[in-house]
């Protein structure tokens, strides 16, 4: 549980984060989107105490962070940042193992655990493991920074557009890479973007920030569906709304008993995929499965209901 | 390391190297044509291995002083709390650069007399700005984003200065201590006019007896010194360059 109450910064009387309060539910996904200079960065670095507010009380687990000394309090807390920030004289093992060292675990665990987050990100241990950050891809570079923010087992991480310099088809990997991670280990994120599309996908809940300001802060649906003013309706796009909101759903819900024709779609695909297909083969219903088995079938009527302002 | 084509010609300089400071009898017929006659044309006063060691000691001594001096700066200049200091530091180094060694030779005489002490002082000054030049740009074009995450994830300052700052500006750092060791050794000749031991001996003696031998001597000598000092260290800066990642 992360707690911000009545949080400003000021520097040079030019006004940074003004005022902005907040409660991020343990085991919880905030996205805080916004433009560039909106205070989304220094709202984040504020949590580990990078950058003091300058009123407003911070809490982390209930407690207050200015009773933390700030190295001790940034040890607990998982940190990832755009560019991955790696340390390019040390292997992947030595970087995954930063944290871990600092906090004095022994070296069998921390070889330990930098071996099985090298497996769940997907990258052989045998063979990562003593290279040079230098040697690995853009994307890879990527992993191992999320996997050293995890290292130490946070409760809370900290990401700062951490996918802004990935190509689109790895950004969509690591996206879900990290909302499986996120379930595995019930980490709190705050994740700053400027893509709402990403904050989106991501979010449990939204926050947007605009000049210094919390403007909104909503779960996607809400958020989708009823923007409180138009520079959040301008970032939501207001074109695409009815397909934000079906990409936030899935089709599970709207399985209806009865025959359809042709492949059939898995549980679990979302409204807007779902809808695409039956345009796309002209099927006015398509049948539903999950693990091999049909389930049923949903109709494109009840698809198309789905784009609806909630 | 692995023994290039490029290290040969050094390795046999450093072979004849030593074999004429430990036998420079055996090379008298070289010099002879160049030594007036009925002089020797060895130099023979102080023994040449002598003068070497004594030479490279100097500039050891001088180098790792000025090594240590300039370091400490730069690392102060591009602390938060140091940033003030630097405009002072760096026209202190400046002045050490500018100012003539034979200068500060001449004013240093008076106040430590003659010999070792006054040579060593202008040695280190002289020596102190290619360290903190090289030092200061090493450790400021580190990318900020680095520092950024050695910050974020919970290291001391100290922590960040040793572990990600320093090796990381190391082969710079490097660059400078060869580039000062280099001049030093050069310039060290000049102590001898004021009775310092070194390889100056031989050439200012050379020249007061007019014996173009021993000229040649003194700087043949400091030449190869200076070559292979300058070898060692660039391999030196190699093998830092190559942990602080900067291959492939």
């Amino acid at each position: 549980m992360i707690e911000l109450m009545h949080v400003s910064r000021v520097v040079d009387g030019r006004t940074i984060v003004a005022d902005v309060s907040l409660q991020i539910a343990s085991g919880t996904i905030l996205t805080v989107v916004g433009t560039s200079g909106s205070g989304k960065t220094t709202l984040l670095r504020l949590i580990n105490r990078l950058v003091e507010p300058s009123a407003g009380t911070i809490r982390v687990a209930g407690r207050d962070v200015r009773t933390v000394p700030p190295d001790a309090l940034r040890r607990g807390i998982g940190y990832a940042i755009q560019g991955h920030g790696l340390f390019p004289h040390r292997t992947v093992a030595e970087n995954i193992g930063v944290v871990p060292k600092l906090l004095s675990w022994d070296r069998n665990r921390i070889a330990a655990r930098v071996d099985e987050l090298l497996a769940l990100f997907r990258l052989e241990p045998a063979l990562y493991r003593d290279r040079l950050p230098a040697a690995l891809s853009g994307g890879e570079q990527q992993r191992i920074g999320v996997a050293r923010a995890l290292a130490a087992e946070p409760p809370i991480l900290l990401m700062d557009e951490p996918f802004g310099a990935l190509d689109p088809i790895i950004r969509g990997q690591a996206q879900d890479d990290l909302k499986a991670i996120q379930k595995r280990y019930g980490t709190t994120i705050v994740l700053v973007t400027h893509d709402m599309n990403e904050a989106l996908r991501l979010g449990d809940r939204i926050a947007v920030m605009d000049r210094g300001r919390l403007v909104q802060e909503a779960d996607p649906t809400a958020l989708v569906g009823a923007p409180a003013t138009d520079f959040v309706g301008a970032l939501l796009g207001r074109g695409d709304r009815a397909f934000q909101l079906m990409a936030l759903r899935i089709v599970d819900d709207l399985v209806e008993p009865g025959p359809a024709p042709g492949a059939p779609i898995m549980a679990g695909t979302s409204v807007r995929d779902a809808l695409a297909e039956s345009l796309w083969s002209q099927r006015p219903a398509l049948p539903v499965s999950r693990d091999g088995v049909i389930l049923g079938r949903v109709t494109r009527a009840t698809l198309e209901a789905q784009g609806a302002c909630p | 390391m692995s023994v290039s084509r490029a290290s040969i010609p050094k390795a046999a300089l450093l072979v004849l190297l030593v074999a004429f400071l430990a036998a420079p009898d055996a090379f008298a017929g070289l010099f002879r044509p160049l030594a007036p006659a009925g002089t020797p044309p060895i130099y023979a006063q102080t023994p040449l291995l002598t003068l070497a060691v004594n030479h490279l000691l100097l500039v050891a001594a001088a180098t790792l002083a000025a090594s240590l001096l300039a370091l400490g700066s730069a690392i102060a200049a591009t602390r938060p709390a140091g940033r003030d200091v630097l405009p002072f530091a760096r026209a202190l180094a400046n002045l050490g650069q500018t100012f003539p060694p034979v200068a500060v030779l001449a004013l240093a005489v008076p106040i430590f007399g003659f010999g070792t002490v006054p040579t060593l002082i202008a040695l280190v000054l002289y020596g102190l700005l290619p360290i903190f030049e090289t030092a200061l740009t090493g450790l400021e074009s580190l990318d900020p984003a680095l520092l950024e995450a050695a910050r974020g994830m919970g290291m001391t300052d100290r922590q960040r200065l040793v572990r990600v700052e320093l090796p990381l500006a190391l082969p710079m750092i490097l660059s400078g201590i060869r580039l000062s060791a280099v001049i030093g050794l050069a310039t060290a000749t000049i102590g001898s006019t004021v009775a310092a031991s070194t390889l100056g001996e031989v050439i200012v003696s050379g020249l007061l007896t007019g014996n173009t031998a021993y000229v040649l001597q003194g700087g043949l000598v400091v030449s190869a010194l200076a070559i292979l000092i300058d070898a060692g260290l660039r391999a030196l800066e190699a093998v830092a360059a190559r942990r602080a990642g900067s291959h492939a």
